[in-house]
C-alpha cells in the first residue's frame, strides 16, 4: 500500500491535469447515461401523448449528448496520454537521479545487464499507473455515486440495488479472478522464462549448437516448455473468459434486478411508468465505467510489484559520498599531479576476498607507472578505487598529497582521463560520443584528437561523416575502431592523469601496433597508470609493479625485473614462448 | 498473409469460425434478450401489468440473461484457443527455420531483434488473432443482422444505421492511414528516444568518469518529454477517428429516438417495436467500437506477423543433395579449390578463389587481419553456407554430396567466443557428445585444462552456468569449449582464435591442451598470437578473402613476403629483451 502512495506522489506534480483527465472520463460515461437514458424517455413520453412540443427538451438534451459524449471521449484520451507521458518523463528523471550516484558500485552486485533492462521495463510498467488505474477506479467510484444520487430520486432501493450490482461487479468479479489465476500467473512467468533462454541460447549459440549436432536436442525443449506454455494459458483463458461472462451476466443481472424491483413500484403509482425505460438503459450504461477495474486491479498488482523491484534499487544509499566541504579542483597549471596509494586494502563485498591487499605506490607527476599482471589479480579494482567508484576499506589514496575523499567527485573525475577494454559509446553521433569529453571543444580541437588516434581516414570515408550514428541503430565498430574512438575520447579531455585499463587486450597485433602509437600520444606529458597483461613497450614504463593474487609482489623497471629473475620475467618468457627463429 | 499464419497449425482456422459463429449466437441471445426487455416494460408502462403477470416473461429473460453469458464465456475461451494454436505452431516453426539458417542469417540480423521477435513477437500475435481477426468479420454480420432484423419493425431507422455503418469505418481508415504516415515519420526520432533512457543508464559508469552524469539526467528529462510532445502530436490526430464513431454512433441513437419519437406520436408504431428498435441500435455500432479497440492491437500484431513471414521466407543457404553414406577415413585431408563466397547483400566478396589444402594429420594456421575472410572460410567448412563458386573436397569427396549432419559429426570446433547454455557444466560439456558418461566428461576438462577451475565453482561440475547462472570469464569459457572438443575426439579440429582473451599464464596451459588435442588431428587454427602459429606445420595468410601465401614457417620467412612483414610486427610489438 506504502508503494502505492509512493507511486502516486509521482502525479502530484500535475494534479490538476489528472484531475481534468478524471473529470472528463467521468462526463464521457455520464453523457452516455443520458444519451440512453433520455432517449428512452422520449420514446416513452412520445408513446403517452400527442405532443411534440414535450419532446423538445429531451431531443436537445439527446443532441447535446452526443456531442458531449465524443468530445469528452476525445478530450480525455488525449488528455490522459498526456499525463501518461509526463508521468514517464518524470520517472525517469527520478530513477536517473538516484541511480547516479549508485553506479556502477550497487550495480557490480548485480548482474548489471539484466538488472538495467529490468529498471527500464519497470519504468515503462509505471507509466500506466494512471491510465490503466487511477483513473478506471476513480471514475468508477464517481459514477457509482452519481447512479446513486440518479436512483435515488425515484427510489432508494433502486438506488442500492444499482450500487450493489456495481461494486460486485467491480471488485468482486476481478477478486474472484485474481484468486483464481494466482497461481497460474506465477508459473506462466517462469515458463516463459525458461523458455526465452532457450529461445536466446538457440539462437545466440547457433554455431555451436549446429557444429555439436544439437540442433534438433534444443528443438525438442522448446517444443516441450512450448506444451505446458499452452496448457497454462488454455487454463487462464477459461478463467479470463470467465470474468467477461461474469461481467456480462451481472450486467443483465442488475437490469433484472431492476425490472423485479421497480415493476412493483410502478404498479404502486410510486414510480410514473414513463421512467422504467428510463431506469433500464441508465443502468445499463453505467457498467461501462466498471467493466475496465478487472484489468486495473491486475495491473495494480504488476506495478505495485515494478515500484517495489524499482524503490528497492533507488532506496540504496550510494557506497561513496560527496565531501562536505571539497577541496578546490588543483588547476592545471604549473601542473603538480601525483596519484598515490598508501596501504589500500579492499573487498568488494565484505564476505568474499581481499581483491587487493595492502598496496602501496605512487605515480609523480608526469610518470609512468604500470601495473601487471594475470587476469583476476586485481587491477582493474585498483582503477575502480582511483575514480572513486568505491572507498578502500583500508588505507588511503591521495591526489597531489590529499585525500581522494575531500574532493568533489565531479572534480575529481575530471581530472583523470580513462581507456578502458570495453569502451561503451552511446547512441549518437560520432561527434556526439567525442563531445562527451568536453562538450565546449571546437571542431578543429576534435579533429586534432581523432588525427592523433589515428582515425581520420577512418572518418572521412563515412558517408555522413561525424554526424555518423553510433550504437544501436548505426554504425558497428570493429574492436579497434571502438578502442581508437576511445582514445580520441581521452585526447579531447585533456586530463591531466591518465589510465589505460586492458587498452589493447583483444586486438590483433597489426591493429595493437597502430594502437600503441596513438597511446603513446596519448601518454606525453601525461601522469600515467597503465593496466595491462600484454607486456609491450614495457621499457618506457617509469616502474612496473607485478600483481599477484591482490598484493605486489614484484616492482621495478623492466630491464632491473628482466635481471631479478623473478615473476616478471616468467611472465614475459611465457609471453614470448621459446623463440627459435632465425 | 493469413493463410501463412495458419498454415502451420491444425484447426486454428477452424477455432477461428467458431469463435465467429459464437459471436454470431451470441448477438442472436441479446436480440432475444431485448425482445422480452422490450416486452416486459410495455406490458407494465403502457399495459398496466404487474409483477405475477410479467413473471413468465422475466423468467425467459433471465434464462436468456445466462444463456448469454454462458455463449461469451465460449467465445471467449475459442478464441484464446485459435490464438494460443497459431502462437505455439508458429514459434516453434519460426525457431527450427531460424536453426536451420544458421549463423549466415544471423549475423546480418540483429540477434537481439531476432530473440525479440521469437518470443514477444509472436505473443503479439494473440490479440490480432483472438480479437482482432474474429472482429473484422463479426464486424459485417452483426450490423447486418441487427439491421436485418430491424427493417421489418421501422424500416426508416434501419436504413439509417446503414447508411452510417459503412462511413464509419471509411472515415476511421481515412484517419488511421493519415495518422500511420505520421508516425512512419516519427519512428525513427521515436525509437531513439525511447532507446535513450536504457543508453543512459547502461552508460553511467562511463558518464562518471567523464563527469557528464548530471547533465545526463537533465538530458533524459528532456528526451523523455520530447518523446511524450512528438508521440502526443501524433495521437492527437489518431484518436479523432475514435472520436468520429463516437460521434456518429450517438448522433445515430440521437436521431433514431427522435424519428422513433414522431413515428409514435403519430401511433405510426407501437412503443414496444420503438423501444425494440431504439434498444438494438447501440447494439449495432458495438462491434465497430469493439473494432475501433481491437485495431490498435490487431496492428502491431499484423506488424510482427510481417516479420515473422518475412524470416519463414528467408532462403536457407544449404541445399543438400547428399549422395555419399560411406564413413570418411581417419585422417581427413581437406581441399579448397577456387572458393568464392559472397554474403547476401554485400558488394564485396569474403572470398575470392581461395585454393588451400589441410594436409591429412597437419595443423594450418590461417593469420590475417578482422574481416579478411577467415570466420567466412570456417563457415563454408562447417557447411553453415555453401560456397557459390569453386569446391571443397573431404578425401577427394565433395562436401556437397555428405549429408550436412553426418559431416559435422567429423568436426569439433572451438569457437571465438563459446556460447554457454542454460544448463550446468556437465551439461555444457556433454552437448558435444550426448552419449558420454560423467567419467568421459571429467577427463575430457582435465585435459583441456579446466578441471582446477571447475572443481573451484560453487557445485562443481553440477554449476548452473550460461545466461542465467554463475558468470564464467572468457578464458574459463574457453577452456569449456575446448573441453568440448576432447569430448568430441574428431578427426577434424577448427579452432577459431582460442586464446585470444587469455594471459599468459592461462594462454601457456591452453597451448599445452591444445597440443595434446592436435596430435594426430587435422586441425585449422585460426589465430593471432604469434605462439600459436608458430608450431604449426603450414600457415596460410589470407587478405581481402584471398590467399596470398602460403606454406612452411621456415619457407615464408625466406620468401620475404606478408609472413616476414607478420614477423616483424610482433618483432616491434614484442618486449625487447
Amino acid at each position: 500500500m506504502k508503494v502505492f502512495l509512493r507511486l502516486l506522489s509521482f502525479l502530484s506534480a500535475f494534479r490538476w491535469l489528472v484531475a481534468l483527465a478524471i473529470l472528463l472520463g467521468s462526463l464521457m460515461i455520464a453523457s452516455n447515461m443520458l444519451l440512453l437514458g433520455m432517449a428512452a424517455y422520449l420514446i416513452a413520453a412520445a408513446a403517452l401523448g400527442p405532443l411534440l412540443a414535450i419532446l423538445t427538451i429531451p431531443i436537445y438534451i439527446v443532441r447535446l449528448m452526443s456531442v458531449s459524449r465524443a468530445g469528452s471521449r476525445y478530450a480525455e484520451r488525449v488528455v490522459s496520454h498526456n499525463v501518461t507521458f509526463r508521468l514517464l518523463a518524470q520517472l525517469r528523471t527520478w530513477v536517473y537521479r538516484r541511480l547516479e550516484p549508485l553506479a556502477p558500485a550497487y550495480l557490480h552486485k548485480q548482474r548489471s545487464g539484466d538488472m538495467l533492462t529490468r529498471i527500464v521495463a519497470d519504468v515503462d510498467e509505471l507509466q500506466n499507473v494512471y491510465l490503466r488505474i487511477v483513473s478506471p477506479i476513480i471514475v468508477a467510484i464517481i459514477i457509482s455515486l452519481l447512479t446513486f444520487a440518479l436512483f435515488s430520486i425515484f427510489s432508494p432501493v433502486l438506488a442500492w440495488d444499482a450500487v450493489a450490482f456495481l461494486i460486485i461487479t467491480g471488485c468482486g468479479v476481478p477478486l474472484l479472478s485474481g484468486i483464481l489465476t494466482r497461481g497460474l500467473g506465477k508459473r506462466q512467468l517462469a515458463i516463459r522464462g525458461e523458455l526465452n533462454a532457450q529461445i536466446v541460447d538457440g539462437i545466440q549459440g547457433v554455431p555451436d549448437l549446429l557444429a555439436y549436432g544439437q540442433a534438433d536436442t534444443q528443438l525438442r525443449s522448446v517444443a516441450t516448455l512450448e506444451k505446458k506454455l499452452d496448457q497454462i494459458q488454455q487454463r487462464m483463458a477459461v478463467i479470463a473468459g470467465l470474468q467477461q461472462a461474469l461481467n456480462d451476466l451481472l450486467m443483465n443481472l442488475a437490469l433484472w434486478s431492476l425490472l423485479i424491483l421497480a415493476i412493483p413500484l410502478v404498479v404502486a403509482k410510486a414510480i410514473a411508468g414513463v421512467y422504467l425505460a428510463f431506469l433500464a438503459l441508465v443502468i445499463l450504461a453505467s457498467f461501462e465505467a466498471v467493466q475496465p477495474l478487472a484489468e486495473a486491479f491486475q495491473k495494480l498488482g504488476h506495478s505495485v510489484a515494478a515500484g517495489e523491484r524499482l524503490f528497492k534499487v533507488t532506496d540504496t544509499n550510494p557506497q561513496v559520498q560527496e565531501p562536505v566541504a571539497p577541496l578546490p579542483v588543483p588547476s592545471n597549471t604549473p601542473g603538480r599531479f601525483s596519484l598515490e596509494f598508501d596501504h589500500v586494502h579492499f573487498a568488494y563485498q565484505s564476505d568474499e576476498g581481499q581483491v587487493v591487499h595492502d598496496i602501496s605506490f605512487e605515480v609523480s607527476t608526469g610518470k609512468r607507472i604500470a601495473i601487471v599482471g594475470a587476469s583476476g589479480a586485481g587491477k582493474s579494482t585498483l582503477v575502480n578505487l582511483a575514480l572513486r567508484f568505491w572507498d578502500p576499506d583500508k588505507g588511503t589514496i591521495r591526489l597531489n598529497g590529499h585525500d581522494l575523499r575531500q574532493y568533489a567527485l565531479g572534480d575529481l573525475r575530471g581530472l583523470i582521463g580513462v581507456v578502458s577494454q570495453d569502451a561503451y559509446l552511446f547512441n549518437d553521433t560520432i561527434r556526439g560520443n567525442l563531445l562527451l569529453a568536453r562538450p565546449e571543444a571546437s571542431d578543429s580541437e576534435i579533429e586534432q584528437a581523432l588525427e592523433q588516434a589515428q582515425l581520420t581516414a577512418y572518418i572521412q570515408q563515412l558517408p555522413k561523416g561525424l554526424a555518423t550514428w553510433v550504437g544501436e541503430q548505426g554504425l558497428r565498430l570493429s574492436g579497434g575502431e571502438r578502442q581508437r574512438l576511445a582514445i580520441a575520447r581521452a585526447l579531447l579531455k585533456d586530463a591531466p592523469l591518465l589510465v589505460l585499463d586492458e587498452a589493447t587486450a583483444n586486438l590483433d597485433p597489426m591493429t595493437e601496433h597502430t594502437l600503441l602509437d596513438a597511446l603513446d600520444m596519448l601518454m606525453q606529458g601525461r601522469t600515467t597508470l597503465v593496466i595491462t597483461h600484454r607486456l609491450v613497450r614495457m621499457e618506457r614504463m617509469d616502474e612496473i609493479l607485478v600483481l599477484d593474487e591482490g598484493s605486489i609482489r614484484e616492482r621495478g623497471t623492466h630491464e632491473q625485473l628482466l635481471r631479478s629473475g623473478g615473476l616478471y620475467q616468467q611472465m614475459v618468457q611465457l609471453q614470448e614462448g621459446i623463440l627459435s627463429l632465425t | 498473409m493469413n493463410r501463412m499464419l495458419f498454415q502451420h497449425s491444425k484447426y486454428a482456422s477452424g477455432v477461428v469460425l467458431l469463435t465467429i459463429l459464437l459471436g454470431v449466437m451470441g448477438v442472436g441471445a441479446t436480440i432475444a434478450q431485448l425482445v422480452f426487455l422490450s416486452k416486459v416494460v410495455n406490458s407494465v408502462f403502457l399495459a398496466h401489468g404487474t409483477l405475477a403477470q410479467v413473471g413468465p416473461l422475466l423468467l425467459l429473460l433471465l434464462g436468456l440473461i445466462v444463456v448469454r453469458a454462458a455463449l461469451t464465456w465460449l467465445r471467449e475461451v475459442t478464441a484464446q484457443q485459435a490464438a494460443i494454436r497459431v502462437k505455439s505452431a508458429l514459434r516453434l516453426r519460426l525457431f527450427a527455420h531460424l536453426l536451420q539458417l544458421g549463423p549466415a542469417y544471423s549475423k546480418s540480423e540483429s540477434t537481439g531483434e531476432l530473440v525479440a521477435t521469437a518470443s514477444e513477437g509472436i505473443e503479439r500475435l494473440d490479440a490480432y488473432v483472438s480479437r482482432y481477426l474474429p472482429q473484422i468479420a463479426l464486424s459485417v454480420l452483426v450490423p447486418l443482422m441487427i439491421a436485418a432484423y430491424i427493417f421489418p419493425i421501422d424500416w426508416i431507422s434501419a436504413a439509417l444505421l446503414l447508411v452510417t455503418a459503412p462511413i464509419i469505418p471509411l472515415l476511421m481508415f481515412l484517419v488511421g492511414s493519415y495518422a500511420e504516415k505520421h508516425i512512419q515519420r516519427q519512428w525513427l526520432a521515436l525509437s531513439r528516444m525511447s532507446a535513450s533512457f536504457l543508453d543512459a543508464v547502461q552508460g553511467l559508469p562511463t558518464l562518471k568518469m567523464f563527469g557528464r552524469s548530471g547533465a545526463a539526467a537533465e538530458r533524459v528529462a528532456r528526451l523523455s518529454n520530447a518523446f511524450g510532445e512528438r508521440t502526443l502530436k501524433v495521437l492527437r490526430v489518431a484518436f479523432l477517428s475514435g472520436m468520429v464513431l463516437e460521434f456518429m454512433a450517438s448522433a445515430a441513437i440521437g436521431l433514431v429516438a427522435v424519428i422513433l419519437g414522431v413515428r409514435l406520436i403519430d401511433n405510426n408504431i407501437t412503443f414496444e417495436s420503438a423501444f425494440l428498435v431504439l434498444l438494438l441500435t447501440p447494439e449495432f455500432y458495438r462491434p465497430l467500437r469493439e473494432l475501433g479497440v481491437a485495431r490498435h492491437a490487431g496492428m502491431e500484431g499484423k506488424a510482427a506477423a510481417k516479420r515473422i513471414i518475412e524470416i519463414l521466407q528467408a532462403p536457407l543457404p544449404v541445399q543438400t543433395v547428399a549422395t555419399s553414406c560411406k564413413p570418411l577415413a581417419n585422417p581427413l585431408a581437406i581441399t579448397c579449390a577456387g572458393v568464392t563466397y559472397t554474403y547476401p547483400g554485400s558488394e564485396r566478396s569474403a572470398l575470392s578463389g581461395v585454393n588451400l589444402t589441410l594436409p591429412a594429420g597437419s595443423c594450418t594456421a590461417l593469420v590475417g587481419r578482422s574481416g579478411a575472410g577467415k570466420s567466412t572460410l570456417v563457415n563454408l567448412l562447417l557447411r553453415f553456407m555453401d560456397a557459390q563458386d569453386g569446391s571443397i573436397t573431404v578425401n577427394d569427396i565433395p562436401l556437397s554430396a555428405l549429408p550436412i549432419e553426418t559431416w559435422r559429426e567429423y568436426i569439433a570446433l572451438v569457437p571465438q567466443r563459446p556460447y554457454l547454455f542454460y544448463g550446468n557444466v556437465l551439461a555444457n560439456i556433454r552437448m558435444a557428445r550426448p552419449s558420454a558418461s560423467a567419467q568421459e566428461i571429467i577427463e575430457a576438462a582435465e585435459l583441456a585444462g579446466a578441471a582446477e577451475f571447475i572443481n573451484q565453482l560453487p557445485r562443481g561440475y553440477e554449476t548452473e552456468i550460461g545466461e542465467r547462472g554463475a558468470r564464467l570469464s572468457a578464458g574459463q569459457a574457453q577452456r569449456i569449449a575446448i573441453a568440448r572438443a576432447f569430448l568430441k575426439d574428431a578427426p577434424l579440429l577448427i579452432l577459431d582464435e582460442p586464446t585470444s582473451s587469455l594471459d599468459p599464464k592461462s594462454e601457456m596451459l591452453i597451448r599445452q591442451a591444445l597440443e595434446r588435442l592436435m596430435h594426430n588431428r587435422t586441425a585449422l587454427v585460426i589465430a593471432h598470437r604469434y605462439n600459436t602459429i608458430a608450431s604449426a606445420e603450414q600457415i596460410a595468410i589470407m587478405e581481402h578473402g584471398k590467399i596470398v601465401e602460403i606454406g612452411k614457417p621456415e619457407r615464408l620467412l625466406q620468401q620475404d613476403g606478408s609472413y616476414t612483414q607478420l614477423m616483424e610486427m610482433y618483432r616491434k610489438v614484442r618486449v625487447t629483451i
